[in-house]
């Protein structure tokens, strides 16, 4: 199957974000960083563990009738690095944009040293720093390398 | 030095330490003879944990500048007991004070803290974080006893949960220093710390066995172990055994060796070598006092301080 087939088998958006590229099984991840519950009423459609020429299996998300800012698509950087990303303007693709690890990230993630004082019941977002490998708590100096999406704190 | 806040010992430049030591020496020759620096400055203790010499030489360095200190006592006694944030803690303290003193238990409480405060905040301990004004005052009696450069240096014990050994660590980075680490396998250095001596091109080794370098030291500084990170009284006095100094590891150092300990000590030095040469413990726990009143003076004059 080809990668032209795998887009067929989601269907197209009129206007909206296409994320492609997704390593498998990341999809409900790139959700929730994203913000996305479904609750907002965006159409969202999802493609997960689909083949891929270039990666094997990979996953899709398809987010309609909104534009996604790259501040909000840089955080992505740390699950799916290699993500492609299309905004779709009347069905055709009018920007492809390339994500890049932003400094730092907010609110995002929580700590998971339970000494860091982010976990203190105080009133502070997390802020961790993007390493070239991984995230660091700005506050306690924790370094996540590892399963950095089981600390989502979205 | 112009810091706002003293958090961790990483925002010290070398140009920093030499500011800090060398005032520092000023102030040791005559401690009593400077009142006149900031008179009426209030310095509030804030010690969520607790503490003795870091405390009480804050106190005597606040008080030798001319000025005074507030206490939040202990926190059975205080708003915390209540369930006051330290958020909260810090912006009413800061109304009374012209800096603030923090000890939490807590990593990474003063940088929060300090984000909520304008005037100069000093981390003394957060948690197993970072401890800077140990730091100063280590450095202090490194560079009394065998200079800052050219130096190697054994650090021993508890490098997991070691704040000082943090602080310590990462400001050696900015002199020409061998770090040799000893510990066992379970309280090695956090990755954290690695990572910045890493990036710092830090001169480091780690070793399991003390002998393995103890004839090169210049300085071994010893930290405690503690019990409560061992699950059994069994394990930790096999492995606690390993890394005590006594008057017959001594024989296989350096004569010029130079022991120190940011105290308290439990069992791992003996105290046979107190009154040996090679012992500079207390001498370092007394520089708390003139390298703290360099810190507080530097700080209260980048603060605004008239005085």
């Amino acid at each position: 199957m080809t990668e032209k087939d795998t887009e067929l088998r989601i269907s197209k958006i009129r206007d909206g974000t296409v994320i492609d590229h997704v390593p498998a099984g990341e999809a409900l991840h790139v959700l929730a960083i994203l913000g996305i519950d479904g609750s907002g009423g965006e159409g969202v459609s999802l493609g997960m563990n689909v083949p891929s020429e270039t990666m094997g299996h990979k996953d899709i998300v398809k987010v309609e009738g909104r534009e996604m800012s790259q501040a909000e698509l840089d955080v992505l950087s740390l699950i799916a690095p290699d993500a492609t990303v299309n905004i779709v303007r009347d069905y055709a693709v009018a920007e492809k944009t390339e994500i890049e690890p932003p400094e730092q990230v907010a609110g995002l993630l929580s700590c998971p040293n339970r000494h860091c004082i982010t976990n203190a019941g105080e009133p502070v977002e997390t802020r961790f720093d993007v390493l070239d490998e991984g995230v660091r708590c700005a506050y306690c100096e924790t370094i996540v390398r590892e399963e950095i999406t089981d600390h989502l704190a979205v | 030095m112009r810091h706002d806040h003293l958090l961790t010992a990483k925002q010290l430049s070398r140009a920093d330490i030499e500011t800090v030591l060398e005032r520092a020496r000023e102030f040791a020759g005559d401690p009593a003879a400077h009142a006149e620096r900031h008179p009426g400055a209030l310095l509030a203790l804030c010690f969520f944990e607790p503490s003795t010499r870091t405390k009480m030489s804050f106190e005597t360095a606040a008080k030798r500048l001319g000025g005074d200190v507030i206490d939040m006592g202990a926190v059975e006694d205080s708003s915390v007991k209540k369930g006051e944030s330290l958020a909260d803690t810090a912006r009413v303290v800061e109304g009374y004070a012209d800096g603030i003193v923090l000890r939490h238990p807590s990593q990474g409480a003063a940088r929060m803290a300090s984000e909520f405060v304008d005037v100069p905040l000093v981390n003394a301990g957060d948690g197993a974080g970072h401890h800077p004004s140990q730091t100063l005052l280590d450095l202090y009696t490194i560079d009394e006893n065998a200079g800052l450069d050219d130096l190697t240096i054994g650090i021993m014990g508890d490098l997991k949960y070691g704040r000082t050994v943090h602080s310590l660590a990462h400001a050696l980075t900015n002199f020409d220093v061998r770090q040799h680490f000893v510990s066992p396998e379970s309280l090695r250095l956090p990755r954290s710390v690695r990572y910045d001596l890493h990036e710092a091109g830090a001169n480091v080794r780690e070793h399991e066995d003390l002998d393995a370098v103890l004839p090169e030291l210049d300085v071994l500084y010893v930290t405690r172990i503690q019990r409560e990170r061992f699950p059994d009284e069994e394990e930790y006095e096999a492995v606690a055994g390993e890394y005590r100094i006594d008057a017959e590891t001594l024989e296989r150092a350096r004569d010029d060796l130079a022991v120190m300990h940011p105290l308290p000590r439990i069992d791992e030095i003996d105290p046979e070598i107190d009154e040996s040469p090679n012992a500079t413990y207390f001498d370092q726990a007394h520089n708390g006092v003139p390298v703290r009143m360099a810190l507080l003076d530097l700080l209260l004059e980048a603060g605004g301080d008239a005085a």
